[in-house]
């Protein structure tokens, strides 16, 4: 039986529950000796919950558990000499195995492969047949259980509450737990890359050139030609990340100032939408706005001016980018100036100030925590955004601080890296994700920075 | 009391009301030296009439003191007198309202100097989150009244002496006005709206939200005040009223019921209206 009948099995039993119980407490109520503490769908509530939630979560669980317990004991079947090899190989032997049990065929399969999958097919039969029997038992003794708990005093309100409680914590687990995976994940693959570089090579070098990646650095005691200095892909970053905030933060600032205090509320019905679709604009779009309209028109501009411009420059990228991210700037500076109490306004109109006076002496330096706290949280999306400087920045990586030149960034080496098949164990393959790490780590950063601006900036006017 | 319960007291009144009110103002509403003038005076918010041909004087150097109860239309008089309205896009006001003769509505008027000639203290304490002294300099920075530091140093002085701050900040000037206790803060709200030297004070409610010794201590203020200054207080506390006002008018549905010298309108009230009022059967 399949994992989704047995849900829905499950499910079917809970809305049993539900109904009974309901019922049950219904007659009570009927016989007017009883006063119900809940209201009768709560006792409904709290036996359906007692019924399905345990049964399904022992469902999730036996599962996980068989298939890891079932990868353990196919391990007698292999020939002694593939016992004991590295993740890859075994993940190929296991591959192997797997083919048989879904039944597809690669030509004819070694015995003990054979051998292997047909065991594989039985213990899985046996161990959905105890999986449903479990479960199903779960299921219905639980809600029997929680059934013979139900009378007019019991507090089911209380228990679905809390219930309900539980659920709720699970769901946010859930985020922060995968949060955690990530960054656990990529910190073991850095480990593994600072295994095959040097830290501070890899901090402090200067040179980014990971495509000549071969035995050298395996072996034969050469350094090799490639070598992977994180600096100029970092220092590309950051040049375009300044270009877009010299973009983004004064437009976006003035768009909010002159959205929350100048415009009339038929503009900011119009303007505002407006402005959040830019949001919505997929940024590979972006992307190939930057590299097909603005950077030739950066070219020719600079050009006729007489400066060398790189045909892919920082420039294009980062004024696109800071286009990208106006509506971030935009729309929550717009949100705290609009948290700035009116009694301020007043006072400050009350004085005789004229609007700008208004904004410029009491607004702004009353908004200026969440505004900042806006900016920073744009910084953390210029850092992390990847399809514009892949396609308008190049792959060059100089270090530069011309913005006319072209640069790299941390995110498009990414891309590049891990594009295509990759041999997965090399350095260069690896480096990714150490750049992916210092990455997190960065924007990680400055988000709890921003988050702790914004919270300091709430508690001013409570 | 609910809002449900607000509104069935409030058509109770309405029906009241229409036998009650006058078709004119009774008392004098003209006095001999105006400072400010209004004139048939009628403000709208959209549809609805808020306020209905008000005429009144308020005279120089005087205390004048709107009471009634709540929605009476008196803080909206006392916000068209120095265009604090304007700020809200739905509410016309016509009729005139004049400054020493000149209309006060006039296109050719500068909104932002009427308003340092005229001008006001909230409800709420609401100072700048900037320092003491940066939130009195704030009217006379902007206004240009002080030509260097020692000048603008003189008058936040002077504005916290007149506000009775001075001895309680002086050693904290740099710290933050936000900082200050409730009654400290709307004295020194006063202080900032004394430092442009306005002709005419507005205060609406000025002491609701304070205790009662603080409100003692404002009220004592408003008394000093009124040797220099035209002031226009909004009071929801008929005590405070009778104590610190030289005239004061009744307002009711956006009417002006009656206005008179304080101690004839608490004593002897013409109206019926006014005499409930002040002798606490409703509002």
């Amino acid at each position: 039986m399949s994992m989704l009948s047995l849900t829905l099995i499950v499910l079917v039993i809970g809305a049993a529950y539900f109904w009974i119980s309901q019922r049950t407490v219904v007659a009570m109520r009927a016989t007017g000796q009883h006063r119900l503490h809940s209201l009768p769908h709560y006792y409904g509530l709290w036996t359906a919950s007692v019924a399905t939630l345990p049964a399904l979560i022992l469902m999730l669980l036996i599962a996980i558990g068989q298939s890891l317990l079932f990868k353990s004991w196919v391990q007698e079947f292999y020939p002694p000499e593939l016992v004991g090899q590295d993740s890859f190989n075994e993940a190929i032997v296991l591959a192997k195995v797997m083919n048989v049990v879904a039944g597809i065929d690669f030509g004819t399969p070694e015995p003990w492969v054979t051998a292997a999958g047909e065991a594989w097919i039985r213990w899985s039969a046996t161990g959905n047949t105890l999986m449903v029997a479990t479960v199903l038992s779960i299921s219905v003794v639980g809600g029997f259980f929680a059934y013979r708990k139900i009378s007019p005093e019991f507090r089911s309100r209380n228990a679905v509450e809390r219930i309900l409680l539980w659920m709720l914590g699970f769901s946010s687990t859930v985020a922060i737990i995968t949060t955690i995976g990530i960054v656990l994940s990529v910190l073991f693959e850095s480990i593994r890359f600072f295994r095959l570089v040097p830290f501070d090579e890899f901090v402090f070098g200067l040179t980014w050139n990971p495509q000549f990646e071969g035995a050298e650095r395996a072996g034969s005691g050469q350094m090799g030609l490639a070598t992977y200095g994180m600096v100029p892909l970092f220092a590309g970053t950051i040049l375009i990340s300044i270009v877009a905030l010299v973009v983004a933060v004064p437009v976006g600032l003035f768009s909010a100032i002159y959205l929350a205090e100048y415009a009339s509320q038929t503009v900011r019905s119009v303007v505002k939408p407006l402005l959040e679709i830019l949001a919505g604009v997929p940024t590979v779009v972006y992307g190939f706005f930057a590299a097909l309209t603005v950077a030739p028109i950066v070219k020719m501009a600079g050009e006729s001016i007489g400066l060398t411009v790189a045909s892919e420059s920082a420039l294009a990228a980062g004024l696109v980018m800071g286009v990208m991210i106006i509506p971030f700037v935009s729309s929550l500076s717009d949100d705290v100036i609009n948290a700035v109490p009116q009694s301020l306004r007043d006072a400050a109109y009350g004085l005789g100030s004229t609007k700008s006076e208004c904004v410029r002496q009491v607004i702004l330096p009353a908004a200026l925590p969440g505004i900042v706290a806006a900016v920073i949280l744009a910084v953390s999306r210029a850092i992390g955004e990847t399809m514009i400087v892949v396609m308008a920045a190049g792959l060059a990586a100089n270090l530069s601080f011309n913005p006319l030149d072209a640069v790299t960034t941390v995110t498009s080496q990414i891309v590049t890296i891990l594009v295509g098949d990759q041999e997965f164990e090399s350095a260069k393959t690896l480096s990714a994700f150490a750049l992916a790490l210092i990455l997190i780590i960065i924007t990680l950063g400055l988000n709890f920075f921003a988050l702790q601006i914004v919270k300091k900036y709430r508690e001013q006017y409570d | 009391m609910t809002d449900t319960a607000m509104t069935t007291t409030a058509v109770a009144e309405t029906r009241m009301e229409d036998r009650l009110l006058p078709e004119k103002t009774i008392g004098q509403v003209h006095v001999e030296h105006p400072r400010m003038t209004a004139r048939a005076v009628d403000v709208h918010y959209g549809a609805k009439k808020a306020i209905d041909a008000v005429t009144l004087d308020i005279g120089e150097r005087q205390v004048i003191s709107f009471i009634g109860p709540s929605g009476c239309g008196k803080s909206t008089f006392l916000r068209c007198l120095n265009r604090m309205n304007d700020t809200i896009d739905i509410c016309k006001v016509s009729g005139e309202i004049a400054i020493d003769g000149h209309d006060i509505y006039d296109p050719s008027v500068d909104v932002v100097s009427l308003r340092a000639r005229v001008g006001m203290v909230f409800q709420k304490p609401n100072p700048f989150p900037k320092s003491i002294y940066d939130n009195i300099a704030y009217g006379p920075r902007i206004h240009g009244l002080a030509t260097n530091k020692v000048e603008l140093d003189q008058i936040v002085e002077t504005s916290l002496r007149r506000a009775g701050l001075w001895d309680e900040v002086k050693d904290r000037l740099d710290q933050p006005g936000t900082g200050l206790s409730g009654g400290q803060q709307q004295r020194l709200c006063i202080a900032r709206a004394v430092a442009v030297s306005p002709e005419v004070i507005l205060m609406d409610e000025p002491c609701s939200a304070l205790d009662p010794i603080a409100t003692a201590k404002v009220e004592e203020l408003i008394h000093e005040l009124r040797a220099e200054y035209t002031i226009v207080i909004v009071t929801h506390s008929m005590q405070q009223a009778a104590r610190v006002s030289d005239r004061t008018a009744y307002f009711h549905l956006g009417k002006l019921v009656e206005v008179g010298e304080t101690k004839q309108v608490f004593t002897n009230p013409v109206h019926e209206l006014t005499q409930d009022y002040i002798t606490g059967r409703f509002g």
